[in-house]
């Protein structure tokens, strides 16, 4: 599925643009699809070969009549491996696949040079055709029932990783053997009632059971520490059998691996936008393309009223930053003028803007980003607004267009990429060998329909009752499924 | 082409179709699965099957947009009250699956275990088929008759001489090569016709003919499945009958008196007129609240029942609505007049978890 050499020749030519620009990138591989190949890789996150399972046919069912509705459209597909491989729709006229390779160039950089991306695997394409080869030979081994239950039981929880590990060095789950030994009640020295008194004396049995109430204590805080990466501590823990511990293994690789890329998305959109418009109208386009160029752009970059486009806002970001760091418009004596006409016309020439972005592409994730370059007159400039849901109305309304509120929702949703945060805190609560999970409320409850569901099918890979604490409606509860039933009760 | 994500695709329309069985009840009486009827395909809202993980509820939730407006202003721009549909169904996050009739109508018949329908002998309409009777020359190679190619390459080989008993190789060439052909022939085939009658007086308030809505959607997906073409008719009634299309027939809203045999009256002359008993599989579904005005009328229908429809349709089926207004009398007489019956079927439809019951008695029988 090489392209033809019209199209490699453009793509060659693009990429010595972009080197140009001072883009580094790994050798990228352009391949021609057709858009049911496209929404087919689409559907497997980018990937030709993933293991088998019938969310991916979903995803496509969905691809597919947003494509036929003319609903969605796959703007570009590429794939953070060495090689790069990103994909062209034959479809498309020469103008767009240009802004595409552009764009993936754009990626690409990002890729290789961004610091959340340095512990990912750049084999993944190989990895992934691994997972997919080992999955299918369990599903022959062991039924297709058997091992997609256990499948969707693992997916349930694949995002229940500790996003911590994605730049640091993962520790390598190892199986800890449990000690089997229950405990015992203190045990007597069999004597005769009246000697009681003497045999077993009432201080010793209180010193025991005192020891034995520390023991049980320290079993009972296990993990030791609240563990965030919930699939490492069932792979160590849960009582499955050798190819169940693989597939979590292999879903919590490729979550892993897919965690970055959640952590810079506007950062990551907003950079690829930026260097495909520069490249493709300062070097590439010529007069009859360019107004092809500005309506696709102006559809990629539009954001309908209420809505959030990464792209927009991100490449916005970056232009901002490099304007600032151009004109100087940093540091101590620019934060503390007041004057609006000094600080709208502040120019001391500095010209660092080309250096800034390269280095904040490097350094940053969305969060310390947004929480480093988002400034009170960039919110205004974009109209930006805080908007919350009203009961009374039924739909969301404009709350806020104060510059630390939106700041703080902003980075609120970033936080975690706006998943609930959930660790293990406890392996044997009860005493019973039941799993407590801990919810650390952030001021908005779990979605319960989907918190049944979640713990019914982590319920199934630990084989005891599964709990989580929460707060649901301001009352502190613990949920419990025990595989037949789901609860809640106050804590 | 055939792409790799087939086998997921299909994997999850199995499971789509597993759900749809299992909340089957459920769905019957799903009054937005009626309206979402297209040519071919029926779109049914699936609930949550995407696979579930913790998430945040919606409902306190807070966004970030874009755009001018003051506060309080709705976030997406657009004017006056919100719809109510972001907060009726919490949590539930509802995926549009497209199935067709044909597997509807599996569903149906498992879950219900209607027996297929055995049409009454039709002469006179065909329809083509193509079948694979004969043989040639050329073709493409996914019909190619193996055995009879080799058995003439083995006589031309003899033929030449070429042939070896002790080393029994055959290697058939070009001009070897033998293909299946095909011939349409004329088969016969069933027709089939349906006519609803409806009661559209002031006693039929909008939630019998919800029910009716209903019911007919089910018949409908039933015998489309079970007969390749279906006509349908429409009649409504009060004291006059008049033929509608589909579209009227469960809009309209009159008041005023009822005569069942108005409508009667009416069928039958389209079934003289339009649909000689030989040729067609006839199905007559009336729905009503059984109020009817004097016996007399009553009287009138039960003699054309007898003698004009009970001998010629396959089917006729009487469902009856119950409203705060209607009496329900005419089941009773019909009832009483005829008892059980070869091919009559009456059913009473209390309210809407009825209906799943009701389709059994009326699709059941496998006439």
């Amino acid at each position: 599925m090489s392209i033809p050499a019209e199209l490699q020749k453009e793509a060659d030519r693009i990429a010595e643009i972009a080197r140009g620009f001072g883009l580094d990138f790994y050798h990228t591989i352009f391949e021609l699809v057709s858009y049911e190949e496209l929404n087919q890789v689409a559907s497997y996150g980018g990937f030709p070969i993933r293991y088998p399972h019938w969310r991916f046919g979903m995803e496509y069912e969905k691809l597919e009549k947003g494509h036929v509705y003319g609903l969605s459209k796959i703007y570009e597909l590429v794939i953070n491996n060495d090689p790069c491989y990103a994909y062209l729709m034959d479809t498309n006229a020469l103008v767009d696949q240009k802004l595409v390779m552009a764009h993936v160039y754009g990626h690409a950089d990002f890729f290789k040079n961004n610091l959340y991306f340095s512990k990912t695997n750049r084999r993944m394409m190989d990895q992934m055709a691994n997972h997919g080869d080992r999955i299918r030979r369990y599903i022959d081994r062991h039924g297709l029932e058997r091992v997609e239950t256990f499948l969707d039981g693992a997916l349930s929880i694949e995002n229940l990783i500790d996003p911590h590990w994605v730049v640091a060095d993962r520790r390598r789950p190892a199986r800890v053997e449990e000690d089997e030994e229950s405990m015992p009640s203190v045990r007597k020295i069999p004597s005769k009632e009246y000697m009681d008194s003497f045999v077993n004396p009432e201080e010793f049995m209180e010193l025991q059971r005192r020891k034995l109430a520390e023991e049980q204590q320290r079993r009972r805080r296990f993990p030791e520490r609240p563990e965030r990466d919930v699939l490492a501590f069932l792979m160590e823990y849960a009582p499955i059998e050798r190819w169940q511990r693989d597939i979590l293994g292999i879903v919590r690789e490729e979550g892993y691996y897919f965690a970055p890329q959640g952590m810079t998305k506007i950062m990551n959109e907003g950079w690829a936008s930026y260097w495909h418009s520069r490249i493709l109208t300062e070097k590439v386009l010529d007069d009859s393309e360019i107004v092809d160029y500005a309506d696709h752009a102006a559809a990629v970059f539009s954001m309908p009223p209420g809505s959030f486009n990464p792209y927009k806002i991100g490449v916005e970001l970056w232009r901002d930053i490099e304007r600032r760091w151009d004109r100087g418009q940093f540091g101590p004596e620019f934060e503390e003028c007041d004057d609006l006409e000094a600080r709208a016309s502040w120019d001391t020439g500095a010209g660092l803007g080309q250096e800034k972005i390269f280095e904040v592409r490097k350094l940053h994730n969305d969060i310390t980003f947004i929480d480093t370059f988002l400034t009170a007159d960039f919110c205004n400039r974009n109209q930006l607004f805080v908007s919350t849901y009203n009961e009374r109305t039924k739909r969301y309304e404009i709350s806020d267009r104060d510059f630390s509120k939106i700041k703080a929702q902003l980075l609120w949703h970033l936080t975690n990429s706006g998943q609930p945060i959930i660790a293990v805190e406890n392996g044997n609560f009860e005493n019973r060998g039941e799993l407590l999970l801990l919810h650390d409320h952030q001021g908005v409850d779990l979605d319960l329909a989907y918190a049944e569901g979640t713990l019914r099918n982590i319920q199934r890979v630990w084989g005891r009752p599964v709990n989580i604490g929460t707060v649901v409606g301001g009352k502190p509860k613990i949920l419990t499924h025990d595989g037949e039933s789901f609860q809640d009760r106050d804590e | 082409m055939l792409l790799r994500i087939d086998r997921d695709h299909n994997r999850f329309k199995e499971i789509v179709k597993g759900r749809i069985k299992r909340d089957f009840r459920k769905y019957i009486t799903r009054e937005e699965l009626v309206g979402r009827r297209g040519d071919r395909l029926v779109s049914i809202p699936v609930p949550q099957i995407e696979l579930p993980r913790f998430r945040h509820g919606k409902n306190q939730a807070q966004g970030v947009g874009q755009g001018s407006g003051k506060e309080g202003d709705p976030a997406d721009g657009a004017q006056g009250e919100g719809v109510g549909t972001a907060g009726d169904q919490p949590g539930r996050h509802m995926l549009e699956v497209e199935i067709s009739y044909d597997e509807l109508a599996q569903i149906l018949g498992e879950e219900l275990e209607l027996p297929d329908i055995r049409p009454k002998g039709s002469k006179h309409t065909h329809q083509t088929k193509d079948r694979y009777t004969g043989i040639r020359a050329t073709g493409p190679e996914s019909l190619r008759h193996v055995k009879r190619t080799y058995k003439k390459a083995l006589k031309r080989q003899i033929a030449s001489g070429t042939y070896d008993p002790d080393n029994p190789i055959i290697i058939p060439i070009k001009e070897d090569k033998l293909y299946r052909s095909w011939k349409p022939s004329r088969e016969p085939r069933a027709n089939a016709a349906v006519f609803y009658l409806m009661d559209v007086s002031g006693s039929m308030g909008d939630e019998q003919k919800e029910i009716v809505r209903i019911e007919s959607f089910w018949i409908d997906t039933w015998l489309r499945y079970q007969y390749r073409d279906v006509e349908f008719r429409y009649i409504v009634h009060d004291a006059v009958a008049h033929e509608v299309d589909r579209q009227t027939f469960f809009h309209l809203k009159e008041s005023g008196g009822t005569k069942i045999s108005s409508a009667y009256d009416l069928l039958g002359k389209i079934l003289g007129e339009e649909y000689p008993a030989v040729d067609w599989n006839l199905y007559v579904f009336q729905f009503s609240d059984g109020d009817n005005w004097g016996s007399g009328d009553t009287e009138r229908c039960l003699e054309l029942l007898d003698e004009e429809f009970l001998p010629v349709v396959n089917l006729f089926a009487y469902g009856q609505v119950e409203s705060p207004y209607g009496s329900g009398q005419f089941l009773k007489d019909v009832g009483s007049r005829f008892g059980e019956s070869e091919n009559l079927i009456l059913s009473e439809i209390q309210d809407k978890d009825k209906v799943y019951d009701s389709i059994k008695e009326f699709l059941g029988k496998g006439r």
